[in-house]
């Protein structure tokens, strides 16, 4: 497909500077949609969830949804930004098919939130990164592109459009030009939205997930060589739809830029689409035309002039942030930067802590979790929380080897039974018998069978050789099929040859 | 000096999606130029305490409560529409005239 010459990012790295600028919509989850009562749920049967109003049938007139514009002011309060003491909608003028009204109402110079900031934390650093506005406005429709090869506009007979979507209400997050990321500049961009998406989650306002658009992501990079201040012109890749997305976008069009500037090119200003399987961007519409949207102050909607006691009582409700929970779990754990970390990137935490509040110790929390769980996972090329086991579960599996009822090898068996839908973790023991063997006079026998049968390592040990005992040892774990007491059994083997450590 | 040039509304016209003749281009260039020339007359009467303003009511903060209300069946929905497929608004071809 491409045959584009990339540069390779250290050397990109050495002679240019990445400056980055982030684009996120967010669908928020209200029941109804932005300016009616359709319902604003994901995935219904095509053209169920329209009326006049989100149709722009002659006569209907919006109405602003007062919880859309809640959530937007808590964001921007989580943001850290201005709340607009007075502010319009705006009609943006376009002729796409993916809006009936052939405008989209939205927010132009007059945004309800401005000025704020998001921390986020990259190989232990802290990045700010500034937000330039906070704004609502309405989603668009879906459409289907007929006819085509690849069933991509280009080349399309025609299209056929869903409006279910549309009206549907989109709150956009524009960043100010990240600087002074350097090499980190993909990973920063990871970070930023991996942060904002839990920063959504915790505010409640929507359900954040990227496979389903509800959080959708253009990035914006530019590359300006060593040694100078005047940025480069960028480009706006869109629609990036994972976070590993997000980082490898921004990757390529610094490889891709770094390339074209070290020949002599020049980066043309256009929008750009990310390709999943390759990694790699092509070029859409060009943006050398600056489009003219003719944006102008929307006459169905009256101003919106947020009472500043609602403002302060919203910023008083707002609820523990990410980054400032995660100190406080670390703190409560004891947990080391790396392993927060690590917890942060595998989507563990709120596992380990609902699995730490119902009784395990948090190490084993997390040992389980980003140990045999996150192996499991990994394998099954799932979440962690999509996993078909609870915290209540795991929690019980660390009491069971708190207990000394089963050992970490049991352990492990039991999380296989429980993710293998055979029960809870006390059924999954019962049933495949993997209670450890606590009988004393049952693992005095099978040690007595394993000395008789393994003289030359047991001699050894009586010669004053200790560490010959791990062969017996682990004798007695292969005829217990692992269900022995490890600790336990050393002991009992060092007694019966008469040594002692 | 005009309000308007004849420049801005063939601008307009290719925004609109209006395909404008010369003599059109003409024709409405001169009727908007005098219509943007009387309602600047606003501005002879509107003192400095007047601040312009694009709503006629004083209002503010008009909204509704976010609570699910009946759509239209997509028959309905659709029955307005020229052209239907899949239950879906049928439009010709997107791209193609700046293409």
């Amino acid at each position: 497909m491409s045959t584009e010459t990339l540069m390779a990012y250290d050397e990109a790295l050495e002679r240019f500077e990445p400056v980055l600028g982030m684009e996120v919509h967010v669908e928020l989850g209200t029941a109804s949609k932005m300016f009616c009562g359709c319902r604003a749920e994901f995935g219904g049967a095509p053209n169920t969830q329209v009326c006049p109003v989100c149709l722009a049938l002659p006569g209907s007139l919006p109405v602003a949804n007062e919880k859309a514009i809640e959530s937007t002011i808590r964001i921007g309060l989580a943001l850290n930004c201005s709340i607009a003491s007075w502010c319009r909608f705006a009609r943006k003028n376009y002729f796409y098919p993916d809006m009936p009204k052939n405008y989209q109402i939205s927010q132009y110079d007059e945004p309800l939130c401005t000025d704020g900031y998001l921390d986020v934390e990259v190989d232990g650093r802290i990045v700010r990164v500034e937000i330039e506005r906070v704004h609502l406005e309405e989603d668009t429709g879906k459409s289907t592109h007929v006819g085509g090869a690849t069933g991509r506009i280009q080349g399309a007979d025609h299209s056929i459009v869903d409006y279910n979507r549309a009206g549907i209400p989109l709150v956009e997050i524009v960043t100010r030009p990240i600087e002074g990321t350097d090499r980190l500049a993909p990973e920063i961009a990871r970070a930023y939205v991996a942060e904002l998406r839990e920063l959504m989650r915790a505010l409640g306002v929507s359900d954040v997930r990227m496979e389903e658009g509800s959080l959708r992501c253009d990035v914006n990079v530019s590359l300006m060589p060593r040694g100078t201040s005047t940025w480069g012109t960028r480009t706006e890749t869109k629609n990036v739809n994972s976070l590993r997305s997000v980082e490898r976008a921004v990757r390529h069009e610094i490889e891709r830029q770094g390339a074209i500037l070290a020949d002599g090119g020049r980066i043309i200003q256009e929008t750009r689409h990310f390709h999943e399987d390759t990694g790699a961007t092509t070029a859409g519409r060009s943006k050398e035309e600056a489009q003219d949207y003719r944006y102008f102050p929307e006459p169905d909607l009256v101003p919106i002039a947020p009472d500043p006691e609602w403002v302060e009582s919203l910023r008083s409700g707002l609820p523990e942030l990410p980054r400032v929970r995660r100190g406080r779990l670390q703190e409560e754990w004891g947990a080391s930067d790396l392993d927060m970390r690590s917890m942060h990137n595998a989507d563990a935490i709120d596992l380990v802590e609902a699995t730490v509040a119902a009784g395990a110790a948090p190490a084993d929390a997390r040992k389980w979790w980003m140990g045999e769980l996150a192996r499991r996972a990994n394998e099954a090329g799932s979440a962690l929380v999509e996993l078909a086991i609870t915290p209540v579960q795991v929690a019980r599996v660390c009491a069971m080897v708190a207990e000394g009822a089963v050992n970490d090898k049991l352990a492990r068996q039991v999380l296989e039974g429980v993710l293998a839908g055979e029960g809870g973790p006390d059924e999954v023991v019962e049933r495949r018998g993997l209670r450890v063997v606590s009988d004393e006079g049952e693992l005095s026998a099978i040690i007595d069978q394993v000395i008789a049968d393994n003289a030359a390592a047991a001699d050894k040990v009586r010669g004053g050789k200790v560490a010959a005992v791990g062969a017996l040892v682990g004798g007695v774990m292969k005829a217990s099929r692992g269900k022995a007491d490890a600790g336990r059994a050393r002991e009992l083997i060092l007694a019966k040859l008469g040594v002692s450590e | 000096m005009s309000a308007i040039t004849r420049d801005e509304v063939a601008h307009l016209a290719r925004l609109s999606r209006l395909a404008l003749s010369d003599d059109e281009l003409d024709h409405y260039a001169a009727q908007l130029d005098a219509i943007i020339v009387a309602v600047a007359k606003v501005s002879e009467v509107a003192a400095e305490d007047v601040p312009p303003s694009s709503h006629a009511l004083p209002i503010t903060n008009v909204y509704r409560p976010d609570q699910v209300r009946p759509s239209l069946t997509p028959q309905q929905a659709l029955s307005g529409a020229p052209a239907v497929e899949d239950d879906r608004f049928r439009v010709p071809r997107i791209l193609g005239e700046e293409a």
